[in-house]
């Protein structure tokens, strides 16, 4: 079972570390993390996407408030929210092949992003099934590099998951 | 330089933190990256107590920590400094201990280029404190500091590390020590749930056969009080686990004593035929719960911590209760009504007579047998300190505690040469105590060079050595599990002890028939000087009871 969950952390040095530190050392699987500043420059968000079962999700999400620079966690997975994912594909590109290789780019709505003699960059972001979907597109062609950003996500509507919507402490 | 003594250094400001903060004792070993701190420590009027090595000052300020329920404080330097306080660090986060330790560090212009004496000491201490800092900027020491005492204490207690570079402790500073701290990310819950106390209170009366289960938690926030009211006011029995040990008088007729592998079989067979279960500040460790799935197969299972991620850790839980021990119990205890269980009470007494806490007689001196004596010569209210082996069972066992903050132990990591600089920590913290480090030849020789930190400190200490010149609990294991073949258990060139404690000065006395246990101890607790007491026993002894691995806690070998 594969859970989101939306961090908020302090802006520090080393924050990375001990979160990433904590997954490896307690054993649990990150299958994403992507972190970034928020609106307010002193908190960082961490978008982390974890596999395991509840008790798994339990204890992580515990030892994770447990850590002194971890402001507030949520699990968002079963809220309506946005969830994106940009990706990188540098495919092979005679130019026999460019013109079917463009008709997947616009139906997956994602751009070309560099062209070189033999090879495209093809930039796309949405959801983790759409992006393996362009991925299975392009790969008879020949996929030369990969590179995703792993899964942010955003609640839908007007709630936020951000600092005014704390206090509570740990444990959610 | 007369004139730089007046500027506030990084170095002074963390000296008016230690004073603010009440601190009046710190465990150290100096060397260079340090040297600014122990400048300025010398001039502040806080006593500083140098040990032989730097492991030994976080075991020493655990120890003070552990008797007086104060802040032990360290001092090391950076490098190996640093990476020698490791275990006892590592120890103190098992065990729940309030420790803030101050490293030197080479100068930030230097970090990451593996200058000489250069560890990255925060990346290596992540996993084993409760969290630290390594700070870059003097304006933030102040706070950086105060925030570790605050961190160290509160909540579930743990040790915490600050590392100082050099350059910022000889800054100049600014910033004055904060009245206030302001951790956004940092809010223990102390109170219990209204709603769960309630939950908790109903059980507890619908239980036929409950057992309070009680651990550190109940001696780190000073419980006793509120567990012994508890216990008599619903007539349940208290089961300790090893860091639990005092938090329950054990004569008490509702003391069970200790839990667990080697735990006492009325206390095993109690927990297993209990249907509640309440776990006080517990963590239901493997070395408590033996087989898992086995454990109180018949009891619902209630959990009260401050930390949420030990509910649910390891064992399922029928009730989680959040907060702190004390403050639960005193919320719980007028929630509760007043029960007799004649039924459950006369079933421990038949329980406690079946199976009664036995070992094997004649032969040579009893270890057993001589801890029994000294916890009735002392009556069950000296420190007892230990190292880890088969001497700490039977010290858990065979002592009988009365009093919280009297046995100090390492539990949970289980390190050897805890003892004697422990028992240094909690004689300077408690003075007018009795402070007996009991301990084996094996466990001693790791922490030895203490003596003379122990000599120097002028401390009284009285050291109970189990000495059978192998490491037993290891052979024990041996014994059961690896078909007896005793593979580098035996030490062939121990010294003599007794001539190794009269070289620093102290007092040697042998124990070699069991005529001699009771003049030798009342001598030793008549005698205000350093004594080691070296008793010879025999390596073929084993600790009992003892459950094997992948048996139920009632499943245990007995002698």
């Amino acid at each position: 079972m594969k859970r989101t969950l939306s961090v908020l952390v302090e802006n520090r040095p080393g924050v990375l570390t001990r979160v990433a530190g904590l997954f490896s050392r307690r054993g649990y699987n990150i299958d994403s993390l992507a972190v970034g500043r928020t609106e307010n420059p002193s908190i960082s968000r961490m978008t982390i996407v974890v596999d395991g079962d509840e008790q798994i999700i339990e204890q992580v999400s515990k030892q994770l408030n447990k850590l002194i620079d971890v402001i507030k966690l949520s699990d968002i997975t079963d809220d309506p929210h946005v969830g994106r994912e940009l990706v990188l594909i540098k495919v092979n590109a005679e130019p026999a092949v460019r013109g079917e290789i463009m008709q997947i780019v616009d139906i997956f709505r994602a751009r070309i992003v560099d062209i070189a003699r033999n090879s495209l960059i093809i930039e796309a972001t949405g959801d983790a099934d759409k992006i393996d979907a362009i991925e299975n597109s392009l790969r008879p062609f020949g996929i030369r590099e990969v590179v995703r950003t792993g899964k942010i996500a955003m609640l839908r509507g007007a709630k936020t998951r951000g600092m005014e919507a704390s206090g509570d402490g740990a444990g959610e | 330089m007369a004139q730089e003594s007046k500027v506030r250094t990084g170095a002074r400001a963390l000296m008016e933190v230690l004073q603010d903060e009440g601190v009046e004792l710190v465990f150290g070993y100096p060397g260079g990256a340090v040297l600014p701190l122990y400048h300025e420590l010398g001039k502040a009027n806080i006593r500083h107590v140098l040990v032989r090595q730097e492991q030994n000052a976080v075991h020493a300020a655990s120890g003070y920590a552990r008797t007086s329920g104060k802040t032990g404080v360290c001092l090391a330097t950076s490098g190996p400094g640093a990476t020698n306080l490791v275990t006892g660090i590592a120890t103190a986060y098992m065990d729940s201990v309030p420790v803030v330790i101050f490293t030197g560090q080479v100068p930030t212009s230097m970090v990451g280029s593996d200058a000489f004496q250069e560890t990255d000491i925060t990346g290596i201490t992540i996993p084993i404190t409760k969290h630290n800092y390594l700070v870059k900027d003097v304006e933030e020491l102040p706070r950086v500091a105060k925030e570790a005492f605050y961190i160290a204490s509160t909540g579930r207690p743990g040790p915490v590390l600050v590392d100082i570079p050099r350059d910022v402790a000889l800054a100049p500073c600014q910033a004055p020590v904060p009245e206030r701290l302001e951790l956004r990310g940092y809010k223990p819950t102390y109170q219990g749930h209204l709603g769960q106390l309630r939950a908790l209170a109903k059980l507890l009366r619908e239980a036929e056969r409950p057992v309070l289960f009680a651990g550190g938690g109940v001696v780190v926030s000073r419980a006793e009080g509120y567990l012994q009211e508890l216990a008599a006011k619903i007539q349940a029995p208290v089961a300790t686990s090893l860091t639990g040990l005092g938090a329950f008088p054990e004569d008490n007729p509702l003391s069970l004593g200790m839990v667990g592998l080697h735990g006492k079989p009325c206390a095993n067979h109690a927990v297993m035929e209990c249907d509640l279960l309440v776990g006080l500040g517990v963590r239901f460790d493997d070395r408590v719960t033996g087989a898992i799935e086995r454990f109180a197969p018949q009891a619902q299972i209630a959990h009260v911590d401050i930390d949420p991620a030990e509910i649910g850790k390891n064992v399922r839980v029928d009730l989680p209760l959040v907060g702190d021990i004390s403050c639960v119990l005193k919320e719980l205890l007028p929630l509760v009504e007043p029960a007799r269980r004649p039924a459950w009470l006369e079933r421990i007494k038949d329980l406690r007579n079946s199976y009664p806490l036995t070992y094997g007689r004649g032969g040579a001196v009893r270890p057993q047998w001589v801890i029994e004596r000294l916890g009735e010569m002392t009556r069950g209210q000296a420190i007892i300190t230990t190292d880890v082996g088969q001497h700490q069972m039977w010290a858990a066992l065979f002592y009988g505690f009365t009093e919280p903050r009297t046995f100090i132990s390492s539990c949970g990591l289980g390190t050897m040469g805890y003892g004697l600089p422990a028992a240094i920590g909690a004689a300077l913290a408690r003075p007018q105590k009795q402070v007996w480090v009991i301990t084996g030849d094996g466990s001693f020789q790791m922490g030895m060079p203490e003596l003379g930190t122990a000599r120097e400190q002028g401390l009284p200490l009285k050291i109970l050595l189990f000495n059978n010149q192998s490491l037993a609990m290891v052979r024990q294991l041996q014994h059961f599990y690896y078909d007896r073949q005793y593979t580098a258990v035996k030490f062939s060139g121990n010294p003599d002890f007794v001539r190794l404690a009269e070289c620093y000065g102290a007092e040697g006395l042998r124990i070699t028939k069991q005529e001699e246990v009771v003049p030798v101890l009342a001598r030793a607790l008549q005698s205000d000087s350093l004594t080691l007491i070296e008793c010879l026993i025999s390596e073929e002894e084993m600790v009992y009871p003892m459950v094997l691995n992948g048996s139920a806690l009632n499943e245990m070998l007995l002698p």
